[in-house]
């Protein structure tokens, strides 16, 4: 045994017991676990109800603007991938094109897209539609990463832009508009009504909670208080109890039959929750920074308005990157509890396929199947908010 | 100041501009046959219809995304009275805890919910709701295990019961246990899936609900024989389509569109040949009660609210009470109920429309 | 530019007169839009027939509830169950306290570990965790854990202790301080106390949560101590242990305890979510409450001001405890 190894896991006797003891256990746990989903596990339930997983009642023949919607996000995800890669750190200037964790991230990327749709037992068509998704993301990632330093200072200022408009985008082509048949919301659902809950509520809820951050720094009594007052009511409230007042209420709060539509409810009661944490995180973020900048800032004839916006805001919004995309992961998460108030996301379509007569009992399977998913995402969305960070904060520039 | 001159009168028109707008929603309707509710569901071409979208028979959504059932049926129906055709409906799944607050806010127009109508959810002091004839005459029971040795429900003391939290069924449930003096353990869910499915894994030893659900559930049970419904009948539980109790042009509208399936019953007026007896009506002037009936001759629409020929268009879209009963849940579906009470006045049930006069 | 000189700045450069301005535009606002939304309230509830009122609470409530400290049954007000739901709720939280808060020092000292296997694991517990969602978790614990184990003869029985379908079953003091541990009768277990599975899974799904937060509190604070104190206390003589308990843990406990604070409040608003479990907390009671009242807006108003309580009741004796922790500097 390597020396190394040894010093690790066998420094002293009791070390070497419970090592021992773990992997055992270890060993006995994993094997059960595979034996179970390799022998007894019944994944068709997976397989037969894949299209109602990933995007609900959409209609069939409307599907089409999906895969484009699809399309447009595999290439705006390989141009942040290709941009971010090639932004230099202060320590390493250049940088490989395909350094190690790319190639290992894009090898993971390429098996994926040849396993789990087979798996899944989609047809051929859509295999290859998967499969040129993947190679779209990968081509546009080595362009990105080989090009991408000609865009040069504007690079970093570019991307912040494409994903809103990406959004917008996305919008009109699920809910219809602009020549396009429309689709009601209450035929979203599964993955397709998750995500854009989430990227409603992050995109409205970012702003919202800058406002409120600097509105509870006032010296503005009304502003302080009434931000003090928004923050503290929704954070002492449980998420479940405020889509509850949201759903059984606005209708009440609007003139009669003006409620709308039991999403949109769902996604503005999100907003407004996530930009009360959002609030907590930037604003340990304003605190961070010394003040010494704003007084500098304002002496140099700044307004209030420009010395926030042009040089508190940039380093507060930095240091606040980590609590920030925190808040975001859980958003994501927290897009679960929808399936309490009857809403068909992700976990809601799965207890309604549960509620199938074929798949009645089938609910290790599923949520397995759910648990590998959102774990998947918000581990991708920690890794990149890691990455944004080394490259947002660099140690050698110290504070 | 100089500002001041600029600034209030400008403060000052938007503040009694913004007060006009308060008060000009505050303002009532005029008199006469206006319905909010009816214009509202005219002017968006679609009725908005609260069903539970996962129960066989009544309300399920199939794998082809298409809603079927007794009560999608009774929806159909309404839409096809008011908008002339069937196919103008949107359905929202609700679960038991939101169906009254999605009607009371407007969110749905009408709720065809398998939904027992008492005197609290009646009355104007409690949910206010308005309810249209019963379309099916149910009982509260209860669902054993076959090889669990429970005959009646005085054999359930002390054991955990499977319910339905926000249904009348808990509260029977509660009412029926006090009074056997027995203690019990209710588990609440606020789902039927969930309830359905904590029994199937054996957490309590039997699960109540009303009896054509117990039924309709069974079905798609992987092993139907083995549950059995015990004999006794806890409470009796009239399945009924409700609106509020704010517009009642539209709750009579929806109220007499339900009666006309059941008078066509009566009449022996079937999808198949509710042309034929049109044609037979605008043919015969002596026939004035079906010429009323079908809107040949007569005000009956107009007075409600609805086009001349709404029942027609009715029973043309899903048949009679009749049809629509086999259709569902009788022999013609997989439930095989008996018609039992639901069946028409004339042979003992309790299906009886007031006449259309 | 010399004209500026002497007058009085523009209304828009005025800084005396900017932050009334900015008050009085943003009261408004906020003025109107409450009158807006207040006055269709008022309206939509009396066209419903559902104005504001609290008598109901006095009202036979006809709903038993399943499990509760605080005898209930159907004949008794709604209030009286509206308070057994928050007994449920305290009860699951303050359990959760102890055990995630023992599952959390556990694993955040594990991550210092001399073993590479244990620090590795204590990782990969704690990223696993964090990264799936707690309702996920909890019907997972419920549906596929709990609701599998075996029931009557072939529940899985340690000396004195059963855990089975239909609960987990302890020994204790029988009425007349009689010690007695579970028996199976008629194939069903009895026992003096007693968790069923519902607040079994709750209590598991949030306990292994919390834990992983907690665990990284804990971690966090401990690595914030400056890595000379360690070494001091080692050249001091005290072994591992004891240069914990004296010299790391108090340092740490700065850090950690304000971190604690918001991991019991998460903790305690997360216990909301027992209705996906078949557990009646005060969420689930008051949710049947609304649905067999009506009376939308008083449930809500119960609701949040009973958790915001509980959250005051948590900060109020975390702040305590970190007062306590604080190390005054000379």
């Amino acid at each position: 045994m390597p020396a190394s190894l040894r010093k690790e896991l066998f420094a002293t006797p009791l070390d070497g017991v419970v090592t021992v003891l773990l992997i055992t256990g270890l060993a006995a746990a994993g094997s059960r676990l595979l034996h179970w989903a390799l022998t007894q596990a019944d994944w068709a339930v997976i397989q037969a109800n894949s299209t109602l997983f990933a995007v609900g009642r959409y209609p069939i023949e409307q599907q089409w603007r999906l895969w484009l919607l699809g399309a447009l996000l595999a290439a705006a995800a390989g141009l942040s991938w290709g941009v971010l890669r090639g932004l230099a750190l202060p320590d390493r200037p250049t940088t490989a094109l395909w350094p190690r964790h790319d190639r290992l991230a894009a090898s993971l990327l390429v098996l994926l897209a040849a396993w789990a749709p087979a798996a899944l037992g989609l047809t051929l068509t859509i295999q290859s539609r998967w499969w040129g998704l993947t190679g779209l993301l990968l081509l546009v990632r080595w362009l990105a990463g080989r090009y991408g330093s000609r865009l040069g200072k504007t690079a970093p200022l570019v991307l912040p832009m494409v994903w809103p408009l990406l959004y917008l985008v996305g919008m009109v082509l699920i809910g219809g508009g602009l020549g396009l048949v429309a689709v009601g919301a209450n035929e979203w659902g599964g993955l397709l009504l998750t995500l854009v809950q989430a990227s409603f509520a992050i995109l409205l809820s970012a702003p919202l909670g800058v406002l409120l951050a600097l509105g509870r720094r006032s010296s503005l009594p009304l502003l302080r208080w009434g931000s003090v007052v928004y923050i503290e009511f929704i954070r002492g409230a449980p998420l479940i109890t405020l889509l509850f007042l949201g759903q059984n209420i606005l209708g009440f709060l609007l003139p009669g039959g003006m409620a709308p539509d039991r999403i949109w409810r769902a996604a503005w009661i999100l907003t407004f929750f996530s930009a009360a944490y959002l609030a907590e995180a930037v604003r340990s973020g304003l605190a961070a920074v010394p003040r010494g900048q704003l007084e500098a800032a304002r002496s140099l004839g700044l307004s209030l308005p420009q010395a926030l916006a042009k040089v508190v805001l940039p380093q507060a919004l930095r240091i606040a990157l980590p609590a920030t995309v925190g808040q975001f992961i859980s958003l994501l998460q927290d897009t679960t509890l929808l399936s309490l108030i009857g809403l068909l996301d992700l976990l809601g379509t799965a207890r309604s396929v549960m509620a199938n007569p074929l798949f009645l009992g089938k609910s290790a399977e599923v949520y397995l199947t759910l648990a590998v998913l959102f774990w998947c995402c918000c581990a991708a969305l920690g890794l990149g908010s890691r990455a944004l960070e080394r490259r947002l904060n660099p140690p050698s520039l110290g504070r | 100041m100089p500002f001041l001159r600029t600034l209030l009168p400008k403060l000052s028109f938007a503040s009694t501009l913004a007060l006009a707008l308060l008060l000009a929603s505050c303002a009532s309707e005029g008199g006469g046959l206006q319905s909010q509710k009816i214009d509202l569901i005219k002017n968006r071409g679609k009725l908005i219809c609260g069903v539970d979208g996962k129960l066989p028979g009544f309300s399920f959504l199939g794998s082809d995304g298409a809603y079927s059932g007794l009560d999608v049926d009774v929806c159909k129906a309404v839409a096809a009275s008011l908008l002339g055709d069937s196919g103008k409906v949107d359905y929202r799944d609700l679960n038991s805890s939101e169906r009254f607050a999605a009607l009371a806010s407007g969110e749905v127009d009408l709720l065809s919910r398998n939904t027992t109508e008492t005197l609290t959810r009646d009355a104007a002091g409690g949910n206010g709701l308005s309810f249209a004839p019963t379309t099916f005459y149910d009982g509260q029971g209860v669902m054993v295990a076959a090889g669990s040795g429970v005959k009646s429900l005085k054999d359930l003391a002390g054991k955990p019961i499977c319910v339905e939290s926000g249904t009348t069924t808990e509260l029977n449930l509660a009412d029926r246990m006090r009074e056997l003096k027995a203690t019990y353990t209710p588990l609440k869910f606020q789902t039927g899936d969930q309830t359905y499915a904590a029994y199937l894994q054996g957490r309590c030893l039997a699960v109540t609900s009303d009896r054509s659900q117990l039924a309709a559930k069974r079905t798609s049970f992987p092993d139907p024989s083995a549950h059995l419904l015990l004999g006794e009948v806890l409470s009796k539980e009239p399945l009924t389509p409700a609106t509020t109790n704010a517009d009642p042009v539209w709750s009579d509208a929806v109220r007499w569109s339900v009666y006309a399936l059941m008078q066509a019953e009566e009449l022996g007026i079937t999808k198949a040949n509710v042309a034929a007896k049109l044609a037979q009506a605008q043919a015969n002037p002596n026939q004035a009660d079906l010429r009323r009936f079908l809107g040949v001759e007569g005000d009956f629409g107009k007075t409600l609210g609805l086009p001349a020929d709404f029942v027609v268009k009715a029973i043309a879209a899903v048949g009679n009470y009749g049809e629509i009963f086999d259709r569902n849940v009788g022999p013609g579906s997989k439930l095989k109920l008996d018609r039992g009470l639901n069946r028409q006045w004339s042979q003992g049930g309790l299906i009886y429309s007031p006449p259309f006069r | 530019m010399a004209s500026r000189l002497g007058k009085s700045p523009p209304w828009w450069q005025n800084r005396r007169l900017l932050p009334w301005l900015v008050q009085a535009s943003v009261g408004l606002v906020l003025v109107l839009v409450i009158a807006f939304l207040l006055g269709n309230l008022v309206r939509n509830l009396s066209a419903a027939g559902l104005l504001l009122s609290w008598r109901w609470l006095g009202q036979p409530a006809s709903f038993d509830i399943a499990e509760t400290l605080l005898p209930f049954n159907a004949s008794q007000p709604y209030w009286r169950g509206l308070l057994a739901g928050l007994v449920n709720t305290l009860r699951v939280v303050g359990l959760g306290f102890v055990g995630a808060t023992l599952v959390g020092t556990l694993v955040g000292s594990a991550s210092f570990s001399g073993n590479g296997l244990v620090k590795r694991l204590a990782r990969i517990y704690v990223e696993l965790i964090r990264n799936i969602p707690l309702l996920l978790q909890l019907v997972f614990w419920y549906f596929v854990v709990f609701l599998a184990l075996p029931n009557g003869a072939a529940a899985i029985q340690l000396p004195g202790i059963v855990l089975a379908k239909s609960g987990l079953f302890l020994p204790g003091f029988e009425a007349g301080f009689q010690w007695s541990g579970p028996t199976l009768v008629d194939g069903v277990w009895q026992a003096p106390l007693r968790f069923t599975p519902e607040f079994g899974a709750l209590l598991t799904g949030l306990v292994v949560y919390t834990g992983a937060f907690i665990a990284e509190v804990v971690r966090g604070g401990i690595a914030a101590v400056p890595k000379g104190q360690w070494e001091a206390a080692t050249s001091l003589g005290l072994g591992p242990l004891p240069s914990l308990r004296r010299i790391i843990i108090p340092q740490a406990l700065r850090v950690i305890v304000p971190g604690l604070n918001t991991q019991y409040i998460s903790l305690a608003k997360n216990s909301s979510l027992a209705v996906a479990c078949g557990y009646t907390d005060l969420y689930s009671v008051a949710e049947t409450s609304l649905n067999q009242t009506g009376r939308a807006i008083e449930v809500i108003v119960i609701l949040l001001a009973a958790y915001l309580a509980i959250d005051l009741v948590i900060s109020l004796l975390m702040n305590g405890l970190n007062r306590l922790v604080q190390i005054k500097e000379r």
